[in-house]
């Protein structure tokens, strides 16, 4: 076995080495000593234990919570990395001068901005999501995870397309789709790990020792079945050259901006809304310490959302070149949408039914109830914006941006902190968390944080909105679009400053979870023993 | 009739029909008849998760499989 490693491992960076030195452009050729010197280190690494005599290791009989503790601290790093980017860029679009002459072209907004939402989404939400599912499907499943190191992989793998993704698009690699825009080679590999994620997964579940799998489970199947459709669907490229990163897409036109759409909404609706709520349909139930208000309504909010979010995309085509049918269903769709969403909404909150006094001595459960809030909010709002008229007056401004960052920062954001506080002191032994004071912070810097950000995009959207549209009683338009960046000025600030509560409030929690970690007597962490 | 025009057709009377059969189906088994007590249940899988399958039944300090056992 060790001698079949080896063979690949040598392989690897002997074709990694040829790929820097014939590379087309310079985002390749760094990604290629990225990988020449991974696969290296691990054929160095293989080579000095080959031949050791077997130890014969422990039968792990617990559950398997390495993977989800390392998911944890990743999840905590990548979102510190992401909203760092994100208040600097919301500065750089409020004092353009901090797109530095030293820094171009790398540090200018163009190439940071997807930086940043590929960091919040898919390294802190993504990492986020793996490590609460691996710890989800073993508990509700009552199995220790399929694979044994496979999932290790998996965390590692996807670390490795995070660094690929983002050392990709400072270097000016991209294929220009939204939240997309890694290129071809990134692209399979994504592929590669996100199969053995399924695989990791669906295995579990089969050999799972409850009779029924649990609702969160099929949120969570859903989530990672789904994405892996729309990833590879609207990932269909050619590369022009096998030793550079440039591609073309093989959709062209309106259909490449259908399909570019499709996936996009759906990314908002299987990553970044189903994965959560198999958090939610877990964590939240926890954390009150009762069941989810009705079940069956959880069963109803599952397939009225698998079967209407397909369909949504096409609303952010309106008035595009996509045929008036097509955007229309879309907009139907999206609209009726808002009943399932609101049903789960609904079904989370009412979990606390009973419970409601925790919430003034819980701040974690105050959290998932502020995230369960923001879900229903901008599940409202999505709706609404969705529809033609209220579109082309929001559409290309920041009120976009400020119904994005409500769900961002209020529902992913917000469940996330709350499932890594719930997390900290259970994967690492420990009674609670070190300070409750500093997650009764967190929680506000984080409240008042958001309500700044959304508050001036607001603002500052439908001021930009109807400042394009003024038309004066000639028929001219009254106003240059300098004129409305001029305007929008004092609502950045704002916003940047939202960006900067929001980030403090992350930081006292990555110190609170270091201290847990790291202090404390430990106590004895209640033992899962899966079925033998 | 070319692929574009068929795909349409067929996306717009059965699989259409498909997939809302599909669906209502779906939502009316969740309201079957017994379904409440087996969904009362099932709702309560992870508030009993710290007793495990194997452990269920065991009075804890002298079950084998949970003295051998660490979450690694």
């Amino acid at each position: 076995m060790n001698y079949l490693k080896l063979v690949i491992l040598a392989l690897v960076p002997l074709i990694a080495a040829m790929g820097a030195s014939w590379a087309r452009d310079i985002a390749y050729q760094v990604h290629a000593l990225i990988i020449m010197s991974i696969a290296g280190g691990m054929f160095l690494w293989v080579l000095r234990h080959t031949d050791e005599p077997e130890r014969p290791r422990p039968m792990s009989t617990g559950y398997a919570d390495g993977v989800i503790r390392a998911g944890v601290i990743a999840t905590a790093f990548w979102g510190i990395a992401g909203l760092l980017v994100g208040t600097f860029i919301a500065f750089q679009l409020a004092f353009p001068a901090l797109n530095f002459d030293w820094g171009q072209p790398f540090t200018n907004f163009g190439r940071l901005r997807p930086l940043h939402t590929s960091a919040v989404i898919f390294a802190f939400g993504g990492n986020a999501l793996i490590a609460t599912s691996f710890y989800v499907v073993q508990r509700t499943c009552s199995v220790r995870l399929f694979g044994g190191n496979l999932a290790w992989f998996v965390f590692w793998g996807y670390q490795l397309f995070i660094v690929l993704a983002a050392t990709g698009y400072l270097l000016g690699s991209t294929q220009s789709k939204e939240y997309a825009e890694p290129e071809w080679y990134v692209d399979i590999w994504l592929t590669i790990i996100w199969l053995c994620y399924l695989a990791v997964f669906l295995g579990t579940l089969i050999i799972r020792r409850e009779r029924h799998i649990y609702v969160a489970n099929w949120f969570y199947l859903g989530f990672i079945v789904t994405v892996a459709m729309l990833h590879v669907v609207n990932n269909l490229s050619v590369p022009v050259s096998l030793w550079g990163s440039k591609s073309v897409q093989v959709f062209a036109g309106v259909q490449d901006a259908m399909t570019q759409w499709w996936y996009g909404h759906n990314a908002v609706g299987f990553f970044l809304t189903a994965g959560f709520l198999g958090m939610m349909y877990y964590f939240v139930p926890k954390q009150a310490n009762r069941p989810v208000y009705s079940y069956k309504l959880s069963i109803v909010h599952f397939w009225s959302l698998i079967f209407l979010y397909i369909w949504a995309g096409p609303h952010h085509l309106h008035y595009t070149a996509l045929p008036d049918w097509a955007s229309t269903l879309g907009m139907v769709f999206s609209i009726i949408l808002w009943m399932p969403s609101w049903g789960g909404m609904i079904n989370g909150l009412m979990t606390l039914q009973g419970a409601w006094d925790k919430l003034r001595t819980d701040p974690i459960l105050r959290m998932f109830v502020l995230s369960l809030g923001f879900y229903g909010m901008s599940t409202f709002e999505g709706p609404m914006m969705s529809i033609r008229a209220v579109n082309s007056l929001s559409h290309y401004t920041d009120w976009t941006i400020g119904h994005v960052h409500s769900g961002a920062l209020g529902w992913n954001g917000m469940i996330t902190f709350g499932a890594l506080y719930f997390l900290t002191p259970r994967l690492w032994g420990r009674a609670k968390m070190h300070s409750i004071s500093a997650i009764n912070w967190h929680f506000w810097l984080a409240t008042i944080g958001i309500i700044f950000y959304a508050a001036s995009m607001w603002v500052t959207g439908i001021m930009e909105g109807l400042m394009w549209r003024e038309v004066d009683d000639q028929g001219f338009l009254v106003n240059s679009f300098a004129d409305t960046v001029a305007a929008k000025f004092p609502m950045y600030v704002v916003r940047g400053m939202g960006g900067i509560l929001y980030l403090s409030g992350a930081l006292i929690m990555v110190w609170n979870m270091w201290m847990t970690i790291k202090g404390g007597a430990k106590q004895s962490a209640p033992v899962g023993v899966p079925a033998e | 009739m070319d692929t574009y025009s068929f795909l349409r057709q067929l996306a717009d009377s059965w699989v259409l029909l498909a997939m809302f059969s599909f669906f209502v189906g779906v939502i009316l088994w969740a309201f079957r008849p017994g379904s409440s007590d087996t969904y009362a249940a099932v709702a309560r899988i992870p508030l009993r998760e710290d007793a495990p399958a194997a452990c269920r039944g065991c009075n804890g300090a002298d079950c084998a499989a949970k003295k051998g056992a660490r979450n690694d």
